[in-house]
């Protein structure tokens, strides 16, 4: 602000002021496209470019070392016909995040409905929860679940200390390996936590006054409540996390050294796709991956735009 | 598109409008019945951080204590040697893979604050053909999974000779690629007053002295923001330092975690739970002072922490 006042200082007074010559509105409309012009080259070259080339690659045979050859649709169709891993990949996938998505967005709910119940030291709690979602995307984290859910980890310890003696391997067996990448993501429900609470706080105290004079209990009035009008942070959160989730990588490259292993149990798409295109070199085919995860990610996305009509609830009646 | 917005915030100074905390304690009584949702929270909050304060104890044990079978965090021999051994455990020391990250990370910031501020400034206050449809463009680039342009992006940098360098890593970010940050910044521009503008073009000046000495001095609460989640998230990014950067002295700390992983694999948990250790203690560090613009950050926008 004193650099403001300083250059007004330095100027002439205005009644002294020349008319501005015509070439500085000529300048004047180029302005925008200077300030928008790293944008704009960034737009072209690192993301429209790219889409386009992609998409061309997605039909093409393109390996990295020879110039792509034109295959049509080959790609696709050996993706759903001939490609299990990539079937796999997809289940995995799926579960992830059909199961982990809900699970943490229920956590982020309810941690957020008892913090903001006034607890003593809630600086101290949201500091606490929110941590695991600062540092879960972190290979260090990666490489501590692994240890934490290995033979002779941590939750082996504690379950040896409530009687259950197992030296179970979570992260080295087929059917739990997936299960520990979900606890993590759950893990993290943190940051969706703290959009909850700055959602519950913008709920007005008297709502819930007036429901209480009118004979309402907890059940009633978090129904009535509480849930109508944080739908809209729901979907909010809902919509970003699935997002997110459809995308998670480092957990499932660290737990499984790369491979996705065992058994391609957590040979997640985007791991899948890593493979194919960086280690196999068939570029061709993880673009064709690429667009069908853009696709798909879009879709859903769209999808859960026009069910929020039915289900989310705007108080300020704006949409 | 205004859904991108979490939905608690309402312009970029919600966070200065947060309802001051309302003390709903009426009675002694309502405080006792709050004894036991005060030990479940407690209870939970020990057993999410568990995890992290046993690696950060473990990283002072000798192995065969580590798995042991005892969730106890108080080592009954600290063996400090871990911390050594891990720093100097890879072909490189662990300050080139913190210095490396750094360069990175103070790229990217430098990168993201200047030429998301001047887009965002275009948006916000200049007029020009096609505004709202750019800026719907914008604001479509923010969710786009990264793996569309994954592979035409890789064999340009390939094409260029920028591959096995920073240059993959730092040059899109002074190309406004983050395109989150301008839709951040354009929010915060809206909620400063246009009479700051017009002030100073009644005194003759262009656009180019509005942004310097105007804008960009007024932004400084998102630039802060901006900086923050940069920091964080270049930091954390382990996908592109994977498939750009082979060569060790160019590694970052995710990197050498990844190679101690799989050097020294299941033969030397100590020092590998050190180095885990440390690695967090930037983003840490960062949380805590840095903690109510964090969660501001997230909880008017989702910023992904």
């Amino acid at each position: 602000m004193s650099s403001l006042t300083e250059e007004r200082r330095r100027m002439p007074a205005p009644a002294l002021r020349q008319p501005s010559p015509p070439h500085s509105h000529r300048r004047r409309a180029l302005a925008p496209y200077l300030f928008l012009s790293p944008w704009l080259i960034g737009l072209l070259v690192f993301v429209m470019g790219p889409m386009a080339a992609s998409l061309y690659l997605s039909m093409t045979d393109y390996n990295f070392l020879q110039d792509p050859n034109f295959i049509g649709v080959d790609n696709f169709v050996r993706m759903f016909t001939s490609d299990p891993r990539y079937l796999s990949s997809v289940v995995v996938t799926a579960t992830y995040v059909l199961v982990s998505v809900p699970l943490q967005l229920v956590f982020a709910l309810a941690l957020a409905m008892l913090l903001d119940r006034a607890i003593a030291g809630i600086a101290i709690y949201r500091a606490v929860f929110y941590l695991p979602s600062l540092i879960g995307t972190s290979v260090a984290v990666a490489v501590l679940w692994r240890t934490v859910f290995g033979s002779d980890g941590l939750v082996n310890a504690a379950l040896g200390a409530i009687g259950i003696d197992t030296t179970h391997s979570w992260v080295g067996n087929p059917d739990t390996a997936l299960m520990t990448i979900i606890a993590l993501n759950v893990w993290t429900f943190g940051s969706p936590m703290i959009i909850f609470l700055a959602g519950l706080r913008q709920i007005p105290r008297s709502y819930y006054e007036a429901a209480e004079v009118d004979g309402a209990g907890h059940v009633r009035r978090f129904l009535s409540i509480t849930i109508p009008l944080l739908t809209p942070i729901v979907f909010f959160n809902f919509i970003l996390q699935t997002i997110y989730a459809f995308q998670a990588f480092v957990p499932a490259y660290i737990v499984s050294n790369g491979q996705g292993g065992p058994a391609d149990s957590t040979l997640f798409y985007t791991l899948y796709l890593y493979q194919q295109g960086f280690a196999n070199f068939d570029m061709g085919y993880a673009s064709a991956m690429a667009w069908v995860l853009l696709v798909v990610i879009a879709a859903i996305t769209g999808i859960n735009f026009l069910l929020s009509r039915y289900w989310v609830f705007y108080a300020d009646g704006d949409r | 598109m205004s859904t991108l917005t979490a939905p608690t915030s309402r312009g970029p100074a919600a966070g200065d409008r947060r309802q001051p905390p309302t003390n709903r304690s009426r009675s002694g009584g309502q405080w006792m019945r709050r004894i036991p949702i005060q030990l479940l929270v407690a209870a939970g909050a020990l057993a999410m951080i568990y995890p992290v304060l046993w690696m950060a104890s473990s990283s002072l044990k000798p192995d065969s204590e580590i798995f042991s079978g005892s969730a106890n965090l108080l080592p009954e021999t600290f063996r400090w040697e871990n911390y050594a051994e891990g720093w100097n455990g890879l072909r490189e020391p662990f300050e080139t893979f913190y210095l490396n990250s750094f360069i990175i990370s103070a790229l990217a910031v430098a990168g993201n604050l200047l030429t998301c501020s001047m887009a965002a400034y275009a948006f916000a206050r200049l007029r020009f053909r096609m505004r709202a449809l750019w800026f719907a463009v914008m604001l479509g680039t923010i969710m786009l999974p990264y793996h569309a342009t994954l592979i035409p992006q890789y064999t340009l940098f390939y094409e260029l000779g920028w591959v096995n360098s920073f240059l993959p890593l730092t040059v899109p970010k002074f190309l406004a690629t983050d395109a989150f940050f301008i839709f951040l910044f354009v929010q915060f521009i809206r909620g400063i007053p246009k009479e700051l503008d017009q002030a100073a073009q009644i005194d003759g000046a262009g656009p180019l002295r509005i942004y310097t000495t105007i804008i960009f001095p007024l932004l400084r609460p998102a630039l802060v923001t901006g900086a923050i989640f940069t920091t964080i998230w270049t930091y954390n990014d382990f996908f592109s330092q994977l498939i750009y950067i082979s060569d060790t002295a160019l590694y970052t700390v995710p990197l050498a975690l990844r190679m101690f992983l799989d050097t020294t694999g299941e033969s030397a948990w100590g020092p590998m739970l050190a180095m885990s250790t440390l690695s967090l203690l930037p983003l840490v560090v960062m949380f805590v002072l840095f903690q109510r613009q964090i969660v501001e950050g997230i909880s008017t926008t989702g910023l992904k922490g």
